[in-house]
């Protein structure tokens, strides 16, 4: 490996799908916390509630449409469930109540009990599921190769999931752009300063949090659908640390603004695997083998956005103007 | 603004005939409440048998620390909930309402702590003030052709208003950047964007330095003379009897005594809660 190779993969990162998934989960995680400031600590779990609910109608038949529709409804029904005791209290409810819901969901996922429906740890394979997406890609069926990138033309992680999942990305950024300049996007930032402030202005501040829960939330279940194409239903990549990942890119790409998720879901891709890269170029082997280069890059990337987070909390698209008020 | 000294009503003094007793009835009521008492725990806050506050007037709500002053207004204004009583608004009954409902109905407060929302800008927080904006609504936001016009006229508004405020040069600062008096004048600014009946200011003059308390009280004669009703909590004698028309005194929950501003405190009731039953008493004699 040289550094060529390494750019050529590191440039790969910036248009993934899996970074376009990611991306889109976290503009519905920017919902939640960059325009309301709801701490939703269990993203992933609204992310894998979206890929059974798809993988599952799917598989038994129920086609494409009928698959995003129950992802979408499962969505809501987590969102409500969790808000509806949670969003009455103050932030840090929700935060405890949705990490342990998530894992709930995983859990459960994983379960021997549930194995007939979810395929239990081992989770639902491509092939019982990918094939309606598949079947409309309208590239031909062979790897295709653009530049110095190489994918095939429909299957898995293919030019067509490139196509769609940016795609679909761009469409809810620009929700995401038209909503949060609009009067009910204010009153979801009024919330975020100041609940008080906002019902005393004759607001009702439950709806609201509760609409972005839900909007948030089935954003993140699409973002599931669309890194299960690339992949394949396991309840074990939807753990805590898919969370956590998320909230990552979103604080490096910039809260509340509107290309902070996309910027920082291809930062914090890229840097994984740029630091791999160059880890496996100049660190010995019998010093670090390949399996310790994945962790050690997940450290890596750790320590700088700790380092983000003192040195400029406002993420890189952030408003400094606006970090001075200490908010 | 200095022609603007004490109001002085047109008509005659509303309050000519009220008696001087706590609980006195009002000509022409805006607010009245009967039995509201809330405790907390053991500790009796609000214990307050009968409140009426009359239209169009100043009134000040006044005590010592402790008095339940600030315990009342939030019970008033649907932020706590008390363990008996009934309170209505206009003939419209409160009781069990949100503080939502409360504030659409054109009773809007402020608070102690000013709750400016400090990474919106100034012109943001006036327009979140505006009552029925319709594109609040989510289903409504996706249309900006029907909401534009709406918004415009709530903008032209909120800038009359951040003019009469003086806040207008700092139309486009985010609100976290004005100093604790800004903070007050945009909070009231706010609280009138929805054409309020009544405005609840809880210790309007709390950190504000003394340039701006004259100008601060400027603002709320003018609310008063453009039909408004205040009803406001407040330690500052000095103010007190520059703006009120009329004073209600609480101490350990209850009202204790009414009255106009110049008469009240030499209420012996009221002397006795301010200082203590006994503070001319000498300490050796009590022995």
């Amino acid at each position: 490996m040289d550094f060529a190779d390494l750019l050529v993969n590191a440039g790969r990162e910036l248009f993934a799908p899996a970074t376009a998934a990611f991306a889109l989960a976290a503009i519905g995680l920017n919902f939640h916390f960059g325009l309301t400031g709801l701490l939703n600590m269990g993203h992933a779990g609204f992310m894998l509630l979206g890929m059974y609910g798809y993988a599952i109608t799917v598989r038994e038949g129920g086609g494409m449409l009928l698959g995003i529709l129950v992802a979408i409804l499962l969505a809501m029904a987590f969102g409500l469930l969790l808000g509806w005791p949670t969003l009455k209290l103050k932030g840090d409810y929700l935060a405890i109540v949705t990490i342990a819901a998530a894992e709930f969901v995983r859990f459960l996922g994983r379960s021997s009990v549930m194995k007939n429906i979810t395929g239990g740890s081992t989770g639902i394979r491509g092939t019982d599921f990918k094939e309606p997406f598949e079947s409309l890609s309208p590239f031909p069926s062979e790897q295709i190769t653009i530049g110095p990138w190489t994918l095939h033309g429909t299957a898995s992680t293919s030019w067509w999931l490139v196509v769609v999942s940016w795609g679909l990305v761009a469409l809810f950024a620009w929700l995401f752009w038209m909503l949060a300049k609009s009067p009910w996007g204010r009153v979801l930032k009024g919330i975020r300063e100041d609940e008080d402030a906002v019902r005393s202005l004759g607001k009702n501040v439950y709806a609201y949090k509760m609409q972005a829960l839900v909007i948030g939330g089935v954003i993140g279940a699409l973002g599931g659908i669309l890194w299960s194409f690339g992949n394949a239903v396991q309840p074990d990549s939807m753990g805590r640390p898919t969370t956590f990942w998320i909230w990552t890119l979103l604080l490096l790409g910039g809260a509340a603004t509107v290309f902070g998720p996309i910027l920082g879901s291809a930062l914090f891709w890229m840097a994984l695997v740029v630091v791999k890269g160059l880890s496996a170029m100049f660190i010995p082997e019998t010093l670090m083998n390949a399996t310790q280069r994945e962790p050690f890059a997940l450290m890596l990337v750790g320590v700088t956005l700790m380092l983000l987070v003192i040195f400029r909390p406002q993420g890189i698209l952030g408003n400094r103007r606006e970090l001075a008020i200490n908010g | 603004m200095a022609d603007k000294k004490k109001a002085t009503p047109t008509s005659a003094d509303p309050f000519a005939l009220v008696p001087h007793e706590a609980g006195a009835p009002k000509m022409d009521k805006i607010i009245v409440a009967d039995n509201i008492q809330r405790r907390f725990g053991g500790l009796t806050a609000v214990d307050v048998e009968h409140f009426e506050v009359q239209r169009n007037a100043i009134t000040a709500l006044i005590g010592p620390n402790g008095a339940g002053k600030s315990t009342f207004f939030n019970l008033l204004t649907g932020f706590d909930r008390p363990q008996t009583g009934e309170w209505s608004f206009n003939g419209f009954s409160l009781h069990s309402k949100s503080p939502a409902q409360v504030a659409r109905s054109g009773m809007v407060r402020t608070f102690q702590l000013t709750k400016a929302l400090s990474r919106m800008t100034v012109i943001e927080n006036m327009r979140l003030g505006a009552a029925n904006q319709v594109g609040e609504n989510l289903a409504r936001a996706f249309f900006p052709a029907l909401w534009k016009k709406q918004e415009q006229e709530i903008t032209e508004k909120a800038e009359e208003l951040l003019v009469r405020f003086k806040l207008d040069k700092k139309r486009d600062d985010y609100a976290g950047e004005l100093s604790g008096g800004q903070r007050k004048l945009l909070e009231m600014a706010r609280a009138l964007m929805s054409d309020p009946e009544i405005v609840m200011l809880d210790e309007p003059m709390a950190g504000v330095n003394p340039a701006l308390t004259e100008s601060l009280l400027d603002h709320i004669i003018e609310l008063k003379n453009q039909g408004v009703t205040v009803l406001f909590v407040e330690h500052d004698m000095h103010m007190v009897r520059r703006i009120s028309d009329w004073v209600v005194v609480m101490a350990e929950g209850k009202i204790i005594a009414e009255g106009p501003p110049g008469t009240v405190m030499a209420n012996p009731a009221v002397q006795d809660a301010y200082l203590g039953a006994h503070h001319d008493t000498d300490l050796f004699e009590e022995r």
